[in-house]
């Protein structure tokens, strides 16, 4: 959670400062639910992602480098400076790829369900999207089928209450996103997505019905965008309601909620001090091959639109 | 040599593929029906079970995502689209995520799925039954497309797409399901990109494709019987497709003619056109010319179909038109 706020922080301050200019959707405040999630998970389970997906990339255990370098359009970049911060990819940690178009990877992993399940291989595909995907076709459709072949597929919706600069009830008539499981004839929760042990033991009982061929999970965790749509800014501008809801939500910091705990089962304070100094060392590294990276080259502009040698 | 038709070479394509390759696996709809798709899947689900065979809810987009998603994460789906029309509601998967993937993750993750659809044009089916929409996708960098137009070719095309490691989409048209051919036993393949010279002459050039090239097959014996010897070449890819076998036709005949079963407007047979003009223009001796369905959907009434579809009159007036305007 940690090693995510502070890449994200430090990119807000990159954001204004004009250094980076590909449009970035931050995640702090709810570094919860990909931690959590993630902590579930084995490296060959795949994940899937959205425009928002820099915590969904850390927790899976992509390379924090890769993704600033690639973030600065660099040619080392994990995307080799084709995607910016909205298409990222982790393949050999099983992040098979983020893209912005809101819902679409919520079928993709229902399909990546599918291969785990004709390869009998008991991996899990876990599909992270926004209180905004559940309003296209793709989220019901995506349920209804992995719900209808049993596939191991764990729908984690992160309802952080705004998309764009919409709130969630000016999108639709109830605020009950968990309810579509049962429609669907699937198991749902709806859980605190600011807990981050909650979310990892409710993720985990949904991982072992996948593996065990007991079917699909929908998951709605609640938390809150603490910035802007896009963008490093506070996002104060869709209305008076929003500061006064963001205050609570600050409140419900996840990290601050972990550390409390921890403090409590005997962590030192030190061990605290000594991982942030450690992440901050390592993005400081990031920084550096960011700046300094290579572009890709010009005239490499018409490359990789076909994969090659993957024959037979 | 054994004789099959249309729907069978599909089929034997689909089901040698799916016994050789544990990572094939077949799903949309009508999969299990005997008629949806002409034959050409057949109890393929009894053969080879109905978790590889998957005939599934009425849901494009979800359904073409889901294949997409397999190939991904490793499998080699073929995704079917009995009308092509529906297919638009997949639009998502094929043009924005798939035919992108390599792309915007650096070539790093491939995406071999096939996204089979088959033209229903004729039958008075009307307008949501008949459309021909594969330069549509020809227009989007990521994808290629081929359009078998003999048995042969759509087996050995259905293998190189399923092989490619890349988005194929396969078009077929159900007017070719009665057509036979030779087609060898064996698992052979035809390379995407290659047309194929379907008859020789030196007086015009005509580039056609998919069930178009029947058509013209029957044209290019009436101008023969005229004198006038034409040169038919059969695309069998889109995207790809084989410039240089055009091209070199083209500098032979001075006269090219374009017939595509598509709408005039943006069509692909305009693409071939402004590429000959572009390239070797100084090669013609005339204006490019296209044969196409007319700008308008398709109807229903039998007196309007007939005149809505194109047939071999059409294309031998075409030819008169050109061959007689450079003369005169």
């Amino acid at each position: 959670m940690l090693r995510i706020r502070l890449f994200e922080g430090t990119l807000a301050d990159l954001i204004d400062a004009g250094e980076v200019k590909t449009p970035c959707h931050l995640y702090i405040g709810q570094e919860a639910i990909a931690s959590g999630v993630c902590a579930a998970l084995r490296p060959q389970d795949t994940i899937w992602g959205g425009h928002r997906s820099h915590g969904h990339y850390l927790a899976k255990g992509g390379d924090l480098t890769a993704m600033m370098t690639e973030i600065f359009g660099k040619v080392t970049g994990c995307s080799r400076g084709r995607g910016g911060s909205m298409h990222i990819v982790a393949p050999k940690v099983g992040l098979l790829g983020t893209v912005p178009l809101v819902a679409a990877t919520i079928p993709l992993s229902v399909g990546a369900g599918f291969s785990c399940k004709l390869r009998k291989d008991g991996g899990v595909a876990v599909a992270f999207f926004g209180d905004g995907a559940t309003e296209e076709g793709h989220f019901h459709e995506s349920m209804a089928l992995a719900s209808k072949y049993g596939l191991p597929v764990i729908f984690v919706c992160e309802n952080n209450y705004y998309a764009s600069h919409l709130s969630l009830l000016e999108r639709r008539t109830k605020d009950n996103i968990s309810e579509s499981a049962g429609a669907h004839g699937m198991a749902g929760s709806l859980i605190d997505g600011n807990d981050v042990l909650g979310v990892y033991s409710t993720a985990a009982d949904a991982v072992l019905r996948a593996r065990e061929n007991r079917g699909p999970t929908l998951i709605e965790c609640r938390t809150y965008r603490w910035r802007g749509h896009v963008g490093s800014s506070w996002d104060m501008d869709v209305g008076v309601k929003r500061r006064d809801e963001l205050k609570e939500w600050l409140d419900r910091d996840p990290i601050p909620r972990l550390r409390k705990q921890m403090l409590v089962e005997g962590v030192p304070n030190e061990w605290f001090e000594g991982e942030e100094s450690a992440i901050r060392e390592e993005i400081n590294i990031a920084l550096k091959a960011a700046r300094e990276d290579p572009y890709p080259s010009t005239e490499e502009v018409g490359a990789h639109v076909f994969v090659k040698g993957i024959e037979g | 040599m054994r004789t099959l038709n249309y729907g069978q070479a599909i089929r034997e394509a689909h089901s040698q593929l799916l016994k050789k390759d544990p990572r094939v696996f077949v799903i949309g709809q009508g999969l299990w029906s005997p008629w949806y798709a002409g034959g050409s899947l057949q109890d393929l689900d009894k053969e080879y079970g109905r978790d590889r065979i998957i005939d599934c809810p009425i849901s494009e987009n979800a359904v073409t995502a889901a294949a997409v998603g397999a190939a991904i994460s490793g499998m080699r789906p073929i995704v079917f689209h009995p009308r092509m029309d529906f297919m638009l509601l997949a639009v998502d998967p094929i043009v924005n995520q798939a035919a992108n993937w390599s792309y915007i993750f650096g070539g790093q993750v491939g995406v071999p799925v096939v996204i089979r659809s088959v033209i229903n044009r004729g039958g008075e089916q009307g307008a949501q039954h008949s459309q021909a929409l594969q330069a549509m996708f020809t227009h989007v960098p990521g994808l290629k497309v081929v359009v078998p137009g003999t048995p042969y070719d759509a087996k050995g095309l259905l293998v190189s797409a399923v092989n490619d490691g890349n988005p194929v989409l396969y078009i077929d048209d159900r007017w070719l399901y009665s057509e036979s051919g030779d087609v060898p036993e064996n698992l052979y393949s035809v390379p995407i990109g290659k047309g194929r010279l379907c008859a020789r002459g030196n007086d015009v050039t005509i580039v056609s494709s998919s069930f178009a090239l029947t058509e013209c097959s029957k044209a290019v014996s009436l101008l023969s019987a005229k004198g006038i010897g034409v040169e038919l070449i059969d695309l069998r890819s889109l995207k790809p497709w084989d410039k240089e076998m055009v091209f070199s036709s083209v500098k032979k005949t001075g006269r090219l003619i374009v017939v595509e079963g598509a709408w005039r407007s943006g069509g692909f047979a305009a693409e071939i056109s402004a590429t000959v003009s572009e390239e070797i223009f100084n090669d013609l001796k005339s204006p490019v010319m296209r044969v196409c369905l007319p700008d308008a959907p398709a109807p229903t009434s039998p007196a309007l179909e007939k005149v809505y579809f194109f047939n071999s009159a059409h294309i031998v007036s075409a030819v008169e038109k050109l061959v007689v305007l450079e003369r005169s």
